[in-house]
């Protein structure tokens, strides 16, 4: 191991044992019955719950792997739908400047619009909360992608699209032999921005909606007021978003090319 | 009528300053026989390279035209194959999927099988066997230019354009290079357009070479047959006086109708970039 890396593993793990100390300090600081629970109590609950994490005991008692999997399940679905959806557009939009120049207001004006705010009108057009939420989802992964896909498209070399011209590739050829790959770094550098930032939007999305979920859940344990549960989901909450970030970061190196 | 003619082609592109446009070269006319190796030689902006273009159907020119066996070509088609100077290779593919994605457009009904063995048989050709799983980035540019090659000759077109093929070459490998040219043209006795400001290259590799003015406002000034014997090698043209009249010739046609208004030296003119 190079001295370097040792030397920011030591000042990382001493940051964090220094905060777990000022934490702990801070909660036996406060009266009994009020303050914030120390790490101690949190780490109790948490080996408490990861011991049985896909109990079910009815709607309101559930592990919090079951949470966590109703929340990557919607997730999933409403990523995915909207990475296809952008990258469809995407393509269309940066093949042609006409209409990427055209569409661009619109985008600009969506982009900045809380999913959430969306919300409203979801359940009231199709009346379902679950698929609400799922839409959610959908509009905060959409426009990352979308943006940067365009982006990907409109810049592809000239000298690629001669190529394939000259092959005279079929519009299908040329678009997975030639156009995505050539895209695939700025595609998928949007697509992490997309999930990390429905990974934030479907907390609150279903805080909103009830039933199942992680978000769901951080706002049942606050109502039974059990502050170390809260405080466990949030830790899940950052632990699976990493992982995500992760995983995307890995395709993002398999894509990746040198000119 | 020739096989392959630049029928009076005309370039014009707006004026980037003021209304109007800016002529690159006016009414180019060439007319180019069957398996016939032809150099274009010109200083940088006389624009040999949108002329190339222009064959390619990259480009539209903006009067005249180009016609290949009596048809008028509009289009990029796999006739007319285009090395590029700077290889034009995909990234994201090793070498042999490179020329696989020809083999492929040129066979369409091809098995996959069969496809292989023919990249193969082009991949051994310029001696990149071993480097097939290789991607672009992981070649010299030499190597890269040998898979430009392959993938042009692979098609096995009618027509090959080669666009400056050797100017980002070191000056060892280019002659090693040109000489695989050489070769593989002989093989297929494809047709030849090439364009350069290398006047050695162009003597030694062609049939005939056409000289270009300096743009903008450039016209084909003459077409010099190269009477030298083949195959021809570059340690006996050093002795052979056609070889050093012919040079002399070029290189004071680049120096007498160089761009004027320039301050670069004369020598520059001919000399790789």
């Amino acid at each position: 191991m190079r001295p370097e890396r040792l030397r920011v593993i030591v000042v990382s793990t001493m940051l964090g044992l220094a905060f777990l100390v000022l934490w702990q300090a801070f909660a036996g600081l406060q009266p009994t019955g009020r303050g914030i629970p120390g790490p101690a109590a949190v780490a109790a609950t948490a080996i408490q719950m990861l011991a049985h994490p896909f109990y079910n005991n009815g709607p309101n008692d559930k592990g919090i792997g079951l949470q966590l999997a109703a929340s990557l399940a919607r997730l999933g679905v409403g990523w995915v739908a909207a990475s296809v959806v952008a990258i469809m557009g995407g393509v269309i939009l940066g093949l042609s400047p006409t209409l990427y120049r055209a569409v661009n207001p619109y985008v600009q004006v969506l982009k900045p619009i809380s999913p959430l705010a969306w919300m409203p009108l979801f359940l009231y057009t199709i009346k379902d909360s679950g698929q609400s939420a799922i839409l959610v989802i959908f509009m905060s992964s959409l426009w990352p992608t979308l943006a940067n896909t365009a982006f990907g498209v409109a810049t592809i070399k000239r000298d690629y699209l001669n190529v394939a011209a000259i092959l005279q590739l079929s519009w299908w050829r040329r678009l997975v032999t030639v156009i995505l790959p050539a895209a695939a770094p700025a595609i998928v550098a949007g697509l992490r921005i997309s999930i990390g930032s429905a990974w934030v939007a479907i907390v609150a999305a279903e805080m909103l909606i009830g039933g199942t979920g992680i978000g769901y859940f951080v706002w049942n344990e606050w109502n039974n007021l059990a502050l170390t549960s809260v405080i466990f989901a949030i830790l899940a909450i950052g632990v699976i978003g990493v992982l995500l970030d992760v995983a995307l970061g890995r395709l993002s190196r398999r894509l990746a090319y040198t000119e | 009528m020739s096989y392959l003619e630049i029928d009076h082609v005309t370039k014009l592109f707006p004026a980037t300053d003021g209304p109007g446009d800016v002529c690159v070269f006016r009414d180019v006319d060439v007319a180019i026989e069957q398996s016939e190796f032809v150099t274009m030689v010109g200083h940088s902006g006389c624009g040999k390279s949108t002329l190339l273009n222009i064959i390619a159907g990259l480009e539209t020119p903006s009067a005249g035209g180009v016609v290949l066996e009596g048809r008028e070509v509009r289009r990029p088609g796999m006739d007319r194959m285009v090395v590029f100077q700077n290889f034009s290779l995909m990234p994201w593919m090793t070498v042999f999927d490179n020329i696989g994605l020809a083999v492929r457009a040129a066979h369409p009904d091809w098995r996959r099988a069969m496809v292989d063995d023919f990249v193969q048989r082009y991949v051994d050709m310029v001696g990149l066997r071993g480097a097939e799983r290789k991607r672009p980035a992981a070649l010299s540019g030499g190597m890269r230019q040998r898979v430009g090659l392959a993938r042009a000759f692979s098609t096995e077109p009618k027509v090959l354009l080669l666009d400056e093929p050797f100017a980002q070459i070191d000056a060892l490998t280019r002659g090693v290079i040109q000489d695989e040219l050489v070769r593989m043209w002989g093989a297929s006795r494809s047709t030849v357009f090439m364009v350069t400001h290398d006047v050695d290259e162009a003597i030694v590799l062609s049939d005939r070479i056409a000289l270009m003015t300096s743009g903008p406002d450039a016209r084909l000034a003459e077409v010099l047959d190269v009477k030298l014997p083949r195959p021809r090698s570059r340690a006996e043209l050093l002795d052979e006086p056609d070889y050093l009249r012919l040079r002399a010739h070029i290189l004071r046609f680049l120096v007498d109708r160089g761009p004027t208004r320039t301050s670069r030296p004369v020598l520059g003119a001919t000399s790789h970039t």
